[in-house]
């Protein structure tokens, strides 16, 4: 069985608009995959339902072996302990300092402060902020507040790391910085990688397997550098 | 050790943000200081009308006078039949000669009189308490058939119009308290559902990361605990200190000797005790409901 698997799911939501209808599709241990479509493609859809934002209407999604679709909304941080999210608008607490907001999600597993400690400065490092740890996200540019957004996500070594339009934020100079970081963390970790984007320059630079989803419909799956965007896509 | 490290953290994070959120933290205590003082008020007034009704309608018993030629072994049955009665509660037998000496003691003319006459005019009599007031009617009338009882006397009608009354105002006092008691449950707890409404951005990202639905709660009923507590410190201070004035300016009475108010102490800490048990509860249960809305998907 593949790491992440999605069998004819669909979902449509309560009013009437069909987000997903009938994706299958496979994705293995330690790839890179981009998920791209216009605005209410349903890519959003697809990527909230890895992590049990969503539940699908019928059909299976399964991620590192757990039916995502059957946990009950008590168990959801089961899934959430396992993947680690970095969101387009980065959802970091202001009041809480660079270290705190990545301290915070080994803090609500009920890791220990001694173990805490060594694992944020390291996931800091990771994403180049070392310095900023005593800063406010107010106090961060738009690149760094999503770098501690990544550090969030991968203190916790998470085999699945979700990202939802990360550099829709941002700058392309800085989108490329981004970039790097998060390719780096899935050469250096091993970690699987699954970003959704409309950002046609990233897709085309970085060449890697593409899912194309249109009108909640799965259009294409691309393997690595077989995809080129085209400038009417 | 995971749970008290989750427990641990969930008091400091409580303490930050009733620090962090201070405003919002205000309004809440607030809030729950200004409705628990009106609780405070309640609960003094009830349990002091309370008081009076039971201290005025232990005033009246029933008084059985006895026939002149009732023998000793009479007197005896007399009151045994009495005491079997369930609604009585103790009996006091008062010889004749008993009321001719207080009566003498009472004024120099009785003394007179009394002295002048051959024989003692006055009944043996027995002085019947009751459990309940409100009987009081029916267990006269059966006192009276009893064979020996000369009369029965227990202030006809007067009797009946202060328990209607006392009836109502208990009635209505209790109402309103427990209605105050709600509506101090129903603002503060919307007072917190606003803090929290403020911080949903929090519970979604604790959510996102992997918090445990009681991991995310914890820290919330803390910090509700500590809001009802604090908000009650301002309603227990007015509640001693105003009550204690009170009951030395009034001398101890309400209005009339025949109505003390309560001894303040003991009963001031009781209803400091009842309202760090609402302010507390309450704003637990305040929060709770709050941040459950946030917890769904």
């Amino acid at each position: 069985m593949s790491f992440i698997e999605l069998k004819n799911v669909n979902k449509i939501y309560k009013n009437g608009i069909t987000a997903l209808a009938d994706v299958s599709v496979a994705i293995e241990k330690g790839e890179f995959v981009f998920v791209i479509g216009l605005t209410a493609s349903g890519k959003s859809t697809f990527i909230k339902m890895l992590y049990r934002e969503e539940k699908p209407n019928s059909g299976t999604v399964t991620v590192g072996g757990l039916n995502v679709g059957k946990i009950r909304n008590r168990k959801v941080y089961k899934l959430r302990r396992k993947i680690g999210i970095v969101f387009q608008d980065f959802k970091l607490l202001p009041k809480l300092t660079v270290y705190e907001n990545v301290a915070f999600a080994l803090e609500c597993v009920g890791m220990k402060e001694k173990e805490i400690r060594p694992k944020v400065l390291n996931a800091l490092e990771r994403v180049g902020l070392k310095e900023k740890v005593r800063s406010f996200p107010n106090e961060l540019s738009g690149g760094e507040q999503q770098r501690v957004c990544i550090a969030r996500a991968i203190v916790n070594e998470p085999k699945l790391l979700i990202c939802d339009e990360p550099t829709g934020n941002l700058d392309p100079e800085t989108s490329k910085e981004i970039m790097k970081v998060i390719d780096n963390i899935n050469k250096d970790l091993k970690t699987t990688i699954i970003m959704a984007t409309h950002d046609k320059d990233i897709v085309n630079r970085m060449k890697k397997r593409v899912l194309v989803i249109d009108h909640g419909i799965l259009v294409g799956d691309y393997a690595k550098g077989r995809y080129k965007a085209h400038e009417s896509n | 050790m995971k749970a008290i490290r989750i427990i641990g953290r969930s008091f400091r994070d409580a303490f930050k943000s009733v620090g962090r959120n201070f405003s919002l933290s205000f309004a809440s205590i607030l809030c729950t200081t200004i409705t628990l003082i009106l609780v405070a008020v309640a609960i003094v007034v009830a349990a002091n009308i309370e008081n009076a009704t039971k201290l005025i309608e232990d005033e009246f018993s029933i008084v059985v006078y006895l026939k002149k030629d009732v023998t000793d072994a009479q007197l005896e049955n007399i009151q045994t039949d009495i005491k079997a009665q369930p609604n009585v509660e103790q009996i006091d037998f008062k010889s004749k000669d008993e009321w001719k000496m207080d009566m003498e003691e009472y004024s120099d003319t009785f003394d007179t009189i009394l002295n002048y006459l051959d024989e003692n005019p006055l009944f043996n009599s027995i002085s019947v308490k009751v459990k309940d007031i409100e009987e009081i009617g029916s267990t006269a009338k059966y006192i009276k058939k009893i064979e020996g009882v000369e009369s029965v006397k227990y202030g006809e009608g007067m009797v009946e119009n202060v328990v209607s009354t006392f009836d109502v105002v208990e009635k209505v006092v209790v109402v309103t308290v427990i209605a105050l008691v709600l509506v101090t449950a129903f603002l503060i707890s919307n007072t917190i559902k606003l803090t929290i409404f403020s911080r949903r951005n929090e519970i979604e990202i604790m959510r996102l990361v992997g918090a445990s639905n009681i991991s995310i709660k914890l820290p919330f009923l803390i910090e509700g605990f500590i809001i009802g507590l604090i908000g009650s410190i301002i309603p227990i201070c007015i509640t001693i200190y105003g009550y204690v004035i009170l009951y030395a300016q009034m001398g101890g009475e309400l209005f009339t000797n025949m109505a003390v108010l309560i001894k303040p102490y003991n009963f001031v800490f009781f209803v400091s005790l009842v309202l760090v048990v609402i302010g507390s509860i309450v704003g637990m249960l305040g929060s709770l409901k709050a941040v459950r809305k946030y917890l769904k998907i």
